[in-house]
């Protein structure tokens, strides 16, 4: 019994990962409709800068991180402006095919800079910290640093959306774009906004990837696919329905592995098929699509 | 009152209803004049030209399959890969576990992932527009991790087809006496004539399609589709129809392509780079929702592919650069912006009304 409470806390310690990854997309998948397959790729790149910062400068990682959210916030307002505003519309190639591009762009250009080397930040001692809960139960710190983070991001990103003149932006474009436009606001503005400010929360993802597990250039999509049905279970529009879907795949990975190894990854793909079979919107959906 | 005679009723105009045009009938007979040609070829072309043509062969169909399905019926999948791993593995298991002849086992493939198509689209048509892209894919990959289970086809790892599964298929004698070849290039050379078939069958299986009541009917959903509900089209079935079709002959597709490679393994017959990412590469740089497209698009492909893949990197990173400057700079892609500027249509599916 005991056992089985332990493998609840570590899907939804993993769950808190997975929203990490997914509250970027979530953001952006509200905001704009956007399916970004480049998603996974640029926590990776943002991974990689992170590593980059902290070897030339000689810092830790968690200093190379915040310098790294400038200059990924910068990369996220250019791609929008220049690349994906020019794709949106009521087709759904251009965007899937222009993050398609993308993905194998920015992997590719990575196996350039960096090899295929596997990596890992090194973050000291806290790595392989735990506490004891009693019995035989015991959380790592790391995962446990994870989801409180996921849930700050999630918190301060909601006090954003509901508490400040962007936030209303935001949600009106996403609402009715039409009306949003006739009220003056720059929708293609806002949008390239709403990326940067994405990627400053794939920043924040790319950290925890790089300290929890090895990478390298070409996991990206692999990642990717967990998020978005992160996304896709919460429901489109809503950052607490993305925590809660990460946490349905965590928790359906880690009770899966613990009956049969093999098993993990199929459980956390059968949960996502059983949720949309039977709530196709998601759970708590804000915005109709 | 009585100058206000009814005048005769004027003759209606005769409308005529064309759907063919010169350029389509030359297509007609060039086309088959090109497969004819295609068909002799193996008596005069070397093993590598072979094994070339027939890589383009099952991309050109593939890619007709994804555009029916996406660039005609709006299903844009990124799953497809689902039914080219389906097909394969299910021809690896009737050939080696039943011992059925290959070309019978690539045939039953298609017809058992048709069965198996129709709880898959159950799923899948819960989902619409982007979520419908991805939740194709999910499906795609619980296929993967359920194929990577069957300790017999060699689980995670994969296996491979017995040269003895694969010597006696339909018509090897024949070839080998007619072309005095040995084994492995005479299987070469079947395989390449189904792959011939394939790939001139999927353009015809399209062209079909759309010229009937159901490519009607597509048109109809693809433009409005609460008006062509409200018309009396039943948007569910016809789409449900389109993806068992398409899933049919997408496993068909499949299965040739590992009896070609004779070896299996779940990550490579399930990858969405290869069978999916790269088919709407094809079909997106040579035009969507036409099918002269994918033609076009494959020669592309394939040419970038042979003089440029020993790049690596740089090969892939060019790949990426074009699929984003032709959404950007030609989202019809090379044939639609052809069409466009000339006025031309090698396969007409449009219905045109034509005054006397």
């Amino acid at each position: 019994m005991l056992d089985w409470i332990g493998t609840i806390i570590q899907g939804v310690l993993l769950g808190g990962l997975y929203a990490l990854f997914a509250a970027g997309l979530s953001l952006i998948f509200g905001i704009m409709r956007l399916v970004n397959l480049a998603h996974g790729d640029l926590i990776v790149l943002a991974a990689f800068a992170i590593l980059a910062l902290a070897s030339w400068f000689g810092i830790d990682p968690w200093l190379a991180t915040l310098l790294a959210m400038p200059a990924m916030f910068a990369v996220g307002f250019g791609l929008q402006q220049l690349l994906l505003n020019r794709t949106l519309g009521r087709d759904l190639l251009p965007p899937l095919l222009v993050t398609f591009g993308l993905s194998i762009i920015i992997q590719n250009g990575l196996l350039e800079a960096f090899t295929a080397d596997s990596r890992r930040l090194r973050l000291g001692a806290i790595e392989t910290a735990s506490i004891q809960l009693g019995g035989n139960l015991a959380i790592g710190v790391m995962p446990l640093l994870t989801l409180g983070s996921a849930i700050a991001v999630i918190l301060l990103l909601n006090l954003l959306f509901y508490r400040t003149a962007l936030g209303r932006a935001f949600r009106a474009t996403s609402d009715d774009l039409e009306i949003a436009q006739l009220m003056g606001i720059d929708h293609h503005r806002i949008y390239a906004i709403a990326m940067a400010i994405a990627m400053l929360v794939a920043t924040v993802a790319a950290l925890y990837l790089g300290a929890g597990a090895n990478f390298d250039p070409t996991i990206g999509p692999a990642r990717l696919i967990y998020a978005f049905e992160a996304v896709i279970i919460g429901g489109l529009g809503s950052l607490w329905g993305t925590l809660a879907g990460g946490i349905v795949i965590g928790v359906a990975q880690t009770v899966g592995a613990k009956i049969n190894p093999e098993w993990q990854i199929l459980a956390g793909h059968l949960a996502f098929l059983a949720v949309v079979l039977l709530r196709p919107r998601g759970l708590f959906p804000r915005a109709e699509d | 009152m009585a100058e206000l005679r009814s005048s005769p009723p004027a003759e209606p105009p005769r409308y005529r209803i064309e759907t063919g045009t010169r350029a389509s009938t030359m297509l007609a007979l060039g086309g088959i004049a090109v497969v004819a040609m295609l068909a002799v070829l193996p008596a005069f072309a070397g093993r590598g030209l072979i094994q070339d043509l027939i890589f383009v062969f099952y991309m050109l169909a593939l890619a007709q399959c994804w555009n029916l399905l996406a660039g005609y019926a709006g299903l844009v999948s990124v799953g497809q890969q689902a039914f080219v791993g389906l097909g394969g593995y299910l021809l690896f298991a009737l050939t080696i576990g039943a011992g059925i002849d290959p070309l019978a086992a690539l045939v039953l493939s298609g017809l058992i992932t048709a069965v198996l198509a129709v709880p898959t689209a159950l799923v899948v048509f819960r989902l619409r527009g982007p979520y419908f892209a991805i939740g194709s894919w999910v499906v795609a990959e619980v296929y993967r991790l359920v194929f990577a289970q069957f300790k017999q086809l060699g689980g995670g790892t994969g296996t491979s087809l017995p040269p003895s599964a694969t010597g006696g298929i339909f018509g090897i004698e024949w070839v080998k006496t007619a072309f005095e070849l040995r084994s492995p290039a005479a299987r070469d050379i079947i395989t390449y004539w189904i792959a011939l078939v394939l790939a001139a069958g999927a353009p015809l299986m399209v062209y079909l399609v759309l010229r009937s009541r159901y490519g009607l009917a597509l048109f109809a959903i693809r433009d409005s589709e609460a008006t062509a509900e409200s018309a009396g089209v039943d948007s569910f079935r016809t789409k449900l129809g389109v993806y068992v079709l398409v899933a049919a002959a997408t496993a068909m597709i499949g299965a040739l392509i590992y009896l070609q490679k004779a070896r299996i393994s779940p990550d490579a017959a399930f990858s969405v780079l290869d069978w999916s990412a790269y088919v709407i590469f094809i079909v997106v740089i040579g035009g969507v929702g036409t099918i002269e497209g994918p033609i076009v698009g494959v020669i592309v492909f394939y040419a970038l592919q042979r003089y440029l893949a020993d790049f690596g990197t740089w090969y892939l990173i060019l790949l990426g650069a074009l699929a984003i400057a032709t959404m950007l700079f030609a989202p019809r892609g090379i044939w639609g912006y052809v069409a466009q500027r000339y006025n031309i249509a090698l396969f007409p599916v449009r219905r045109r009304l034509l005054r006397p």
